[in-house]
């Protein structure tokens, strides 16, 4: 069988999913959310390399390796984030970050 | 073109980025004593990066990444400038609390360089790498107040939706560069001249999800209230005003440059979110108490008028959405020096129960805040008022009378909370004595009121060739 761009489609599209319905499914532990976060940026940077590699260009890997950059400063600021929250809290329950409604 | 010609064109963004670092050192070396160098530096930064941008060369730079335009150039002068006052209302009322640290004008100057490079966005790259330097930086300052548990999990709900909002905006990008075969926007323009595919649809909805995500536009506004209640309001300030701007400049920029031969498709949907933002900000408004809370679902409904304006999809529609930002922008910075304004015993107030009887205390803040409430409420001749005008004569010149009316009637509804505002602070008995307010905070906030009327008069004659000149850099029709 040979591998062509729409199985790479489809994976990135099936992690992607798994990346947005673990933010919002997920209700025990924030540390969860950030996987998912990263998970979705892995299903897109399959995508751009899919992508460059199909287009003969290389774009799209000079795009996956900013979005690489920014998914490690951007997990830098969550956890920074995440343990102030931590903190205040002594928990990192989703169900606690609830302080806030209406 | 020759590389000195290149750095004049991206000279605002270098003033920031090694004002920035500089500053940063400066900082480390000095500690929170060198706060107030740090902000006056930061101050003067910004001020120099709004000159470098109004007077700079206009060009293309970057093969084609970093695009110096009339709509550029008028946006970063905006955005600069409310940078500049989010810095002067921030670092006083953080020395107030007892949390002066330099990084809060250096965090200001590093998302106001991101805002300058969504500004000038050319292609996707450039898109999400700005968006990317603006929000990193934003939501650590919407969690500065580390030892307030509000603000960590206003900074921590802000980091998870906007995360999840830069992964749709990447995932869409992802789909228009394979999809198109590039990734800038002049090229993915010549790609959809005759017509978007399947693939291409895809990719541009869930990109304009992500940037609706942004300028927090319903459907996609859950984080709105939460992050404006939360965070230390002197940067809700910074955060209601700003970023705003630059995330609707770049949406008009990658919808009209990037998909003007799918106007059609797009316009549909961005029509569908300022309709649904429209009704969002004027009821869920109306049961609020929190005068914050209040405030992000205002934010929300004026995001669908401004929305309206680039539904329109046309050089008028952009022209109304600039205006209208401008204009905004000055009331609701405005509207949070006024909460910044009144305190009680030394702790601030955020609720609309304790705004009560603030006429016979301080009749000058009072008068204030009824101006800038009249004003985003559009009654003329108020500044609010001119800005509506613009947006919904645009939308029925462009046909969509529909929106424009159910706009008409979400801004009679959204007029009865300004309006408790009003009565609270001039009919309530008061709850107690008010602190002298800060000079800082009064400052800005009757500077606000006096440009809502009637200083907004003389500007709009200046605003509105500069919004029309910026408009045409869009190339619509």
């Amino acid at each position: 069988m040979i591998v062509g761009l729409s199985e790479y489609l489809t994976v990135a599209a099936v992690l992607f999913t798994i990346g947005v319905f673990g933010i919002f499914v997920n209700r025990r532990n924030i540390i969860v959310i950030l996987m998912s976060i990263e998970l979705i940026l892995l299903a897109v940077n399959i995508n751009l390399v899919a992508f460059s590699v199909y287009l003969h260009q290389v774009t799209g890997q000079i795009f996956a390796m900013f979005v690489l950059t920014v998914a490690a400063a951007e997990a830098a600021v969550g956890l920074a984030i995440l343990v102030t929250f931590f903190r205040n809290r002594g928990d990192i329950a989703v169900d606690d970050a609830s302080m806030m409604k209406g | 073109m020759t590389s000195t010609s290149v750095l004049s064109l991206v000279m605002p963004e270098l003033i920031l980025a090694v004002g920035a670092l500089a500053l940063l050192v400066v900082g480390a070396f000095g500690g929170d004593k060198a706060t107030r160098t740090v902000s006056i530096g930061s101050g003067l930064v910004l001020i120099a990066a709004a000159v470098a941008s109004g007077m700079g060369p206009l060009g293309v730079a970057f093969n084609g990444g970093f695009v110096a335009d009339q709509a550029s150039a008028f946006s970063k002068v905006a955005i600069y400038l409310m940078s500049a006052v989010a810095i002067l209302l921030g670092e006083p009322w953080l020395r107030r609390v007892g949390n002066a640290r330099f990084e809060y004008p250096v965090l200001v100057l590093l998302a106001a360089l991101g805002m300058g490079v969504m500004a000038s966005a050319g292609d996707l790259i450039s898109l999400y790498l700005g968006i990317e330097l603006m929000s990193l930086a934003t939501y650590v300052l919407a969690a500065f107040q580390r030892d307030d548990a509000r603000s960590s999990e206003a900074g921590l709900k802000y980091f998870v939706l906007g995360a999840l909002s830069s992964g749709l905006l990447l995932y869409g990008a992802s789909l228009i560069y394979g999809f198109a075969g590039s990734t800038k926007f002049a090229d993915i323009a010549a790609h959809v001249a005759g017509g978007a595919g399947q693939g291409l649809v895809f990719g541009i909805v869930f990109l304009i999800c992500g940037l609706a995500f942004k300028v927090s536009a319903a459907p996609f506004h859950m984080w709105t209230p939460d992050v404006y209640e939360g965070a230390p309001t002197p940067v809700v300030a910074f955060l209601a005003a700003a970023p705003k701007l630059a995330a609707m400049v770049l949406f008009a920029r990658a919808v009209s440059q990037g998909f003007p031969g799918a106007t059609e498709q797009w316009s549909q949907v961005v029509q569908a979110i300022a309709v649904i933002s429209m009704g969002v900000g004027a009821l869920a408004g109306l049961v609020q108490k929190n005068l914050k809370r209040l405030l992000a679902y205002s934010s929300i409904g004026n995001i669908g008028y401004a929305l309206l304006g680039i539904a329109s999809g046309t050089e008028q529609g952009v022209q109304a959405m600039l205006v209208f930002m401008v204009l905004y922008m000055i009331d609701v910075t405005g509207l949070f020096a006024c909460i910044l304004a009144v305190n009680r015993q030394g702790r601030s107030m955020d609720s609309l129960a304790d705004f009560a009887g603030l006429a016979r205390e301080r009749p000058g803040l009072a008068l204030a805040v009824t101006g800038l409430c009249f004003s985003v409420m559009g009654i003329p001749p108020f500044s609010g008022f001119w800005a509506k005008y613009y947006v919904f004569k645009a939308a029925i010149s462009a046909g969509l009378w529909q929106p424009a009316v159910f706009g008409l009637v979400a801004s009679v509804v959204a007029a009865f909370y300004y309006l408790r505002i009003v009565k609270t602070i001039w009919l309530d008995p008061s709850p107690g004595v008010t602190d002298a307010p800060p000079l800082d905070a009064k400052g800005v906030a009757v500077a606000a009121a006096l440009f809502s009327f009637p200083l907004v008069l003389p500007a709009l004659a200046l605003l509105d060739p500069l919004a029309k000149a910026a408009a045409a850099a869009f190339g619509l029709g």
